[in-house]
């Protein structure tokens, strides 16, 4: 091997040795602790860390289920029942997996939030925006899966229902299901797939994170002025800055799901699963988990089949191609007068389609939802690309901590006065 | 870059190894991928013996097959009339009456809705049997008629009719 390369000296020498050895230690230094955040990164950059800590809670909550659970047509809902009942701490286990599903789904919109408004998925980071969408799928399918496994009647017509639409392709539909159930209709080798998939995704999903991060760690972190990091005053050491912020970041968190897990474990769950899966009786309404339900109020919206799917999964996949719709080369909607209210009316119209999909899909609601439907895609497809042609941005700050300097020296930016940044005093030293 | 005579050889050789790898490869995932298919206790699922002798005209009836509701309905004269007036070309899936029973007041359908596979209404007195009095799937608003086809909403088919004999007039063989 290479006699040259430098090994990095520390001071402890269990350090030195394993580093010799597997240079991980300096790799960690280098990525966790000398890492340069832009100094201006407001709370939304919490929600990557926060996102990270709740797959690693939700690995182990499902690990300590899964010692409990049977994966059987007859035995399933009752195991489930006695982790809640005579397993010491089930219920705890349960719930904060459940509620922790649904507020691992909250952390990610408002990081794909994040990420559109302040522009993160342009060049150069479109590859790691590819792998947070592919992360965003493997989340959902993950949760789907799960949601089957307590066996009650929305796990199993949810599982009937969301199987039924690869039944939808032609030709080879029918026989694609099929495989996919194991048997004609869902039954106990659905069950039994589900679990074992179940299982494992989430370790793909762990795998994808870490080369998501690799990715981002590449050109660094964007910020809400979407302007690159140019000198050392630009930006603050990952340690301790951005540590302290995640961790008072994390807290807030964990009082939120603390609250619901505690006080409301039921609030986002379906009374409908707490009765025993019937394959005879299908509930009058089968209402997806909230998070899944944007999507499901397009299947809906469309008065055909085939169609139907077609979108749904369209509306998925045409996250991927976002970095070359959107032509503009400013990052942040911050500097987009025009585009920024497309924006906002893109997680309005979102959080709308979620709203009546989980509303029976007559009358109004389905107005809404084609009206919504019609909007999520025009978004893409004709705001998005045209937007960059006609609007023109507001002017960028020349460095990040310009940003900083036109607060304190109101006339150089012919902005409105500001308060004087606190944080600028503490960065001076850097 | 015009190829040596010597590298002819070793382009054969490197092509054999790849193909050679990527049959192997791909004959080792068949047995997996097979193995996600029904097995052979599944597909094996038998038939199953209904006595309808105490069904009354316009009752049904819900019966488990395969692990599928079936519904056995004994038709009134309106409805077997209101099944046969209908042009099978003016429908989504042009289907006549007389193809989907072998005796006129014996409806077999297999109860799984063809949009999404929800079990449609209309089972029950107090169900709503949908705008063609026939079922009516709650999921996503499938109508279907008196005769099991669909009418009205996202369906794209009929209701499938399964494999049935009469083995007496009191006892229908499914399967």
């Amino acid at each position: 091997m290479d006699k040259n390369r430098k090994v990095h000296q520390f001071k402890n020498p269990v350090l030195n040795w394993i580093e010799f050895r597997l240079p991980i230690i300096s790799y960690f230094k280098k990525e966790y602790g000398d890492y340069p955040m832009p100094k201006n990164c407001n709370y939304f950059w919490s929600f990557g860390a926060l996102a990270t800590i709740t797959l690693v809670t939700m690995i182990v909550s499902g690990i300590f289920l899964a010692m409990n659970y049977t994966p059987h047509t007859d035995m399933a809902f009752d195991s489930v029942e006695r982790i809640m009942r005579d397993v010491n701490y089930g219920w705890l286990m349960r719930y904060i997996h459940s509620n922790g599903a649904a507020f691992f789904f909250i952390i990610v919109y408002i990081h794909i939030v994040r990420a559109m408004y302040f522009g993160s998925y342009k060049y150069p980071r479109e590859l790691n925006w590819i792998l947070g969408v592919f992360i965003f799928l493997l989340m959902m399918a993950t949760s789907f899966l799960g949601y089957t496994l307590p066996w009650g009647q929305m796990s199993y017509w949810g599982a009937t229902v969301i199987t039924n639409l690869f039944s939808a392709i032609p030709f080879i539909g029918e026989g694609l299901k099929t495989w996919l159930l194991g048997d004609y209709n869902v039954g106990n080798a659905t069950l039994n797939r589900f679990f074992a998939l179940h299982y494992v995704l989430p370790f793909v999903i762990f795998g994808v994170v870490g080369l998501h991060v690799a990715a981002v760690h590449v050109h660094g972190s964007n910020n809400p002025d979407g302007i690159d990091i140019k000198t050392n005053n630009d930006s603050v050491n990952f340690f301790p800055y951005m540590l302290i912020k995640d961790t008072v970041a994390m807290c807030a968190f964990g009082v939120a799901i603390s609250a619901v897990i505690f006080f409301g474990p039921n609030l986002m769950a379906e009374v409908d699963n707490y009765i025993p899966a019937d394959p005879l009786v299908t509930p009058a309404h089968i209402v997806p988990n909230w998070y899944l339900a944007p999507f499901y109020a397009i299947l809906r919206a469309v008065p055909d089949k085939l169609g139907g799917v077609l979108l749904m999964f369209g509306a998925i996949v045409i996250l991927f191609v976002l970095p070359w719709l959107d032509r503009s080369k400013v990052r942040s909607c911050n500097y987009r007068p025009i585009y920024k209210w497309f924006m906002m009316g893109f997680f309005v119209n979102f959080f709308a389609l979620g709203y009546v999909g989980m509303l029976p899909a007559e009358g109004l609601y389905l107005l809404i939802a084609r009206v919504g439907l019609l909007y999520y895609f025009g978004f893409f497809f004709i705001i998005t690309p045209f937007v960059g042609w006609i609007e023109k941005p507001s002017k960028l700050p020349l460095s990040i901590s310009d940003v900083y300097a036109k607060n304190i020296a109101p006339n150089i930016g012919g902005g409105e006065k500001g308060m004087p940044a606190p944080a600028m005093q503490k960065d001076t030293n850097l | 870059m015009a190829k040596k005579p010597k590298n002819k050889r070793r382009d054969f050789l490197q092509l054999s190894t790849v193909t050679l790898g990527a049959v192997g490869t791909a004959a080792f995932i068949w047995p997996f991928l097979k193995s996600m298919s029904p097995a052979e206790d599944t597909l094996a699922a038998g038939s199953t013996e209904v006595d309808i002798s105490a069904i009354e005209e316009g009752q049904s009836i819900t019966i488990k097959w395969r692990g599928k509701p079936v519904f056995i309905k004994k038709r009134t004269k309106d409805e077997i009339d209101a099944a046969k007036m209908v042009q099978a070309s003016d429908l989504r899936d042009p289907q006549d009456d007389a193809d989907r029973v072998q005796k006129e007041e014996w409806l077999v359908l297999v109860g799984v809705c063809t949009h999404l596979g929800c079990v449609p209404l209309g089972q029950k007195v107090s169900d709503m049997k949908g705008e063609y009095d026939g079922w009516y799937c709650p999921c996503h608003g499938s109508h279907y008629d008196t005769s099991g086809r669909i009418r009205k909403g996202p369906a794209p088919k009929n209701l499938d009719v399964p494999p049935y004999t009469f083995l007496n007039d009191n006892t229908i063989k499914i399967g």
